[in-house]
């Protein structure tokens, strides 16, 4: 099976101080890898690494044996909802038609294709009726599968989500969780979260990550001096 | 008031007012919705004031102020463009500083320039009724190229404005498209100046859209109704400043102001009458 990420040794440091350590990883196709961690453990950063958006200190990293910045055009990117200005006025669907702009659109308008792709894309995650709304108005889940679409009318290999339930509630957390499990029957997904309940229990494959050695797998056991990579498998998500 | 339409049909002088008000409410309109919601209200009135530099120097070697003036906005646009870019940290404070240096320079070669004295209220506190037809032509050619460059490069400053990070990502040249956007900016306070002086440049670029944004969705509707009231300020100012004989950058300004508290209000008014309308449903 080919791999989608390959991680080899990759380190990160900020000034002096490691984020990142020795990070081993490969993720197949088809994957559905959560990475789990405290805050400050290096889940942004391991990000970042991934999106080319920072290089790395030691190692290598390869997406489609590609180095990441190359491999850009197979990533559908949904980034964290906060980071986003609340209160921009921009509907739904230019949000999501922002997924189609590439460096050589320079014909001023976008084309019907486009127009057709974010409709797709909106269908596929259940936002169809809302596309004339603005953006602010939305609920978080709206917001957050709004924000998926934009990731996937790109027509993305690989779909890497920084804490795509950070804001939302319980429930739509579950249905968010769902819908990438869907989606995820064409699509590799990464995505980070903070949060052990759902992801822990619920996805096939899940990484700790923190750059201190103590790591709590779920189902309870406490570990001390596990690497700082963690890998179990239980029961959700398609996995390879 | 019809005293001022009396006098407008008789004075070429009030014509041009009214024609440098049009190109400059276009202007305004356009890339003040830009300043609004980037929130780079501080950038812009740092590349205001530093143009009084480039104005200075121009006086002082014979040239037309006008071009003095182009050529140091784009200048601190750039400058304020790599600053954003590369040294976020200490972005405040180099806009401060490029922000009084740049009126210090104007200052000192002003009062070095030999002959008359400049006029430097003019510049200050702009004058309207002062625009003669070459100046208009300026800022007629000044207006089209901001407009043909935000009707090319409207879904790409959209991203860059809204999620800097995502545009990266797509493979946008962040970097240029932000001095570029810097840049129009920077066109617009130079067309301003002639109506408001450089000091309440910000109240115009920035008025018009905010009241904008209180009723409007989209980006580029926006824009058309912010042009459309930055008009009826620069307009409702022109005529009550010469019927009470007061100076008209200062009172478009306090219309401006009143524009905006005004609808503040209203949409208060607005949000509370819609909010009864569905308890009462409820």
């Amino acid at each position: 099976m080919a791999n989608v990420i390959k991680l080899s040794k990759v380190s990160f440091a900020y000034e002096r101080s490691y984020i990142l350590d020795g990070i081993d990883l490969t993720v197949a196709v088809g994957e559905f890898l959560a990475i789990v961690g405290p805050n400050g453990g290096g889940k942004t950063t391991l990000l970042k690494l991934l999106l080319g958006l920072l290089e790395p200190t030691h190692g290598e990293i390869r997406i489609f044996n590609l180095p990441p910045r190359k491999a850009r055009r197979f990533i559908g990117y949904v980034p964290q909802q906060g980071t986003v200005d609340r209160d921009f006025p921009v509907s739904a669907l230019e949000v999501v038609l922002m997924g189609r702009l590439a460096p050589n659109s320079f014909f001023p308008r976008y084309q019907r294709a486009d127009y057709q792709a974010a409709a797709a894309a909106m269908q596929a995650v259940g936002v169809g009726e809302l596309a004339d709304v603005r953006f602010s108005d939305l609920s978080g889940g709206q917001k957050q599968r709004t924000l998926i679409a934009r990731a996937l009318v790109g027509k993305p290999q690989l779909l890497i989500l920084d804490e795509p339930t950070a804001s939302v509630d319980p429930q739509v957390e579950q249905d968010i969780y769902e819908l990438l499990a869907q989606l995820n029957k064409d699509v590799t997904i990464v995505l980070v979260s903070h949060d052990l309940g759902y992801v822990t229990t619920h996805l096939r494959k899940v990484a700790y990550l923190n750059r201190n050695l103590v790591v709590y797998p779920p189902g309870g056991n406490v570990s001390g001096n596990i690497p700082h990579w963690y890998t179990v498998n239980n029961g959700f998500g398609r996995g390879v | 008031m019809g005293e001022f339409f009396g006098a407008l049909l008789q004075y070429n002088f009030l014509q041009n007012a009214i024609l440098a008000g049009v190109l400059s409410s276009l202007a305004c309109g356009v890339t003040g919705v830009y300043v609004v919601v980037k929130r780079i209200t501080f950038i812009s009135g740092g590349i205001a004031h530093a143009i009084l530099g480039g104005i200075g120097v121009a006086y002082y070697l014979g040239k037309d102020p006008l071009y003095g003036a182009v050529v140091t906005a784009l200048l601190s646009a750039f400058l304020l463009g790599m600053i954003n870019l590369t040294a976020r940290q200490h972005e405040d404070t180099i806009i401060g500083a490029l922000w009084a240096v740049g009126m210090a320079v104007g200052i000192i070669f002003m009062t070095l320039t030999p002959g008359y004295s400049v006029d430097l209220m003019s510049f200050l506190f702009g004058n309207i009724l002062m625009v003669t037809t070459p100046v208009l032509r300026v800022l007629f050619s000044l207006d089209l190229v901001i407009l043909l460059v935000v009707t090319v490069f409207y879904r790409q400053f959209l991203l860059v404005c809204y999620d800097e990070e995502y545009a990266r990502l797509r493979g946008l040249p962040v970097k240029a498209l932000y001095i570029l956007l810097l840049a129009l900016i920077a066109l617009t306070v130079v067309i301003l100046i002639k109506v408001v002086g450089l000091i309440m440049v910000i109240a115009l670029l920035t008025l018009p859209a905010a009241v904008a944004g209180l009723f409007t969705h989209q980006l580029r509707h926006m824009m058309i109704l912010a042009s459309g009231l930055g008009l009826l300020f620069i307009l409702v100012g022109l005529v009550f400043s010469y019927q009470l004989n007061l100076p008209s950058g200062a009172t478009i300004v306090i219309i401006a102001g009143f524009g905006y508290l005004g609808a503040l209000g209203l949409r208060k008014i607005a949000l509370g009458f819609t909010r009864r309308k569905q308890d009462e449903s409820c």
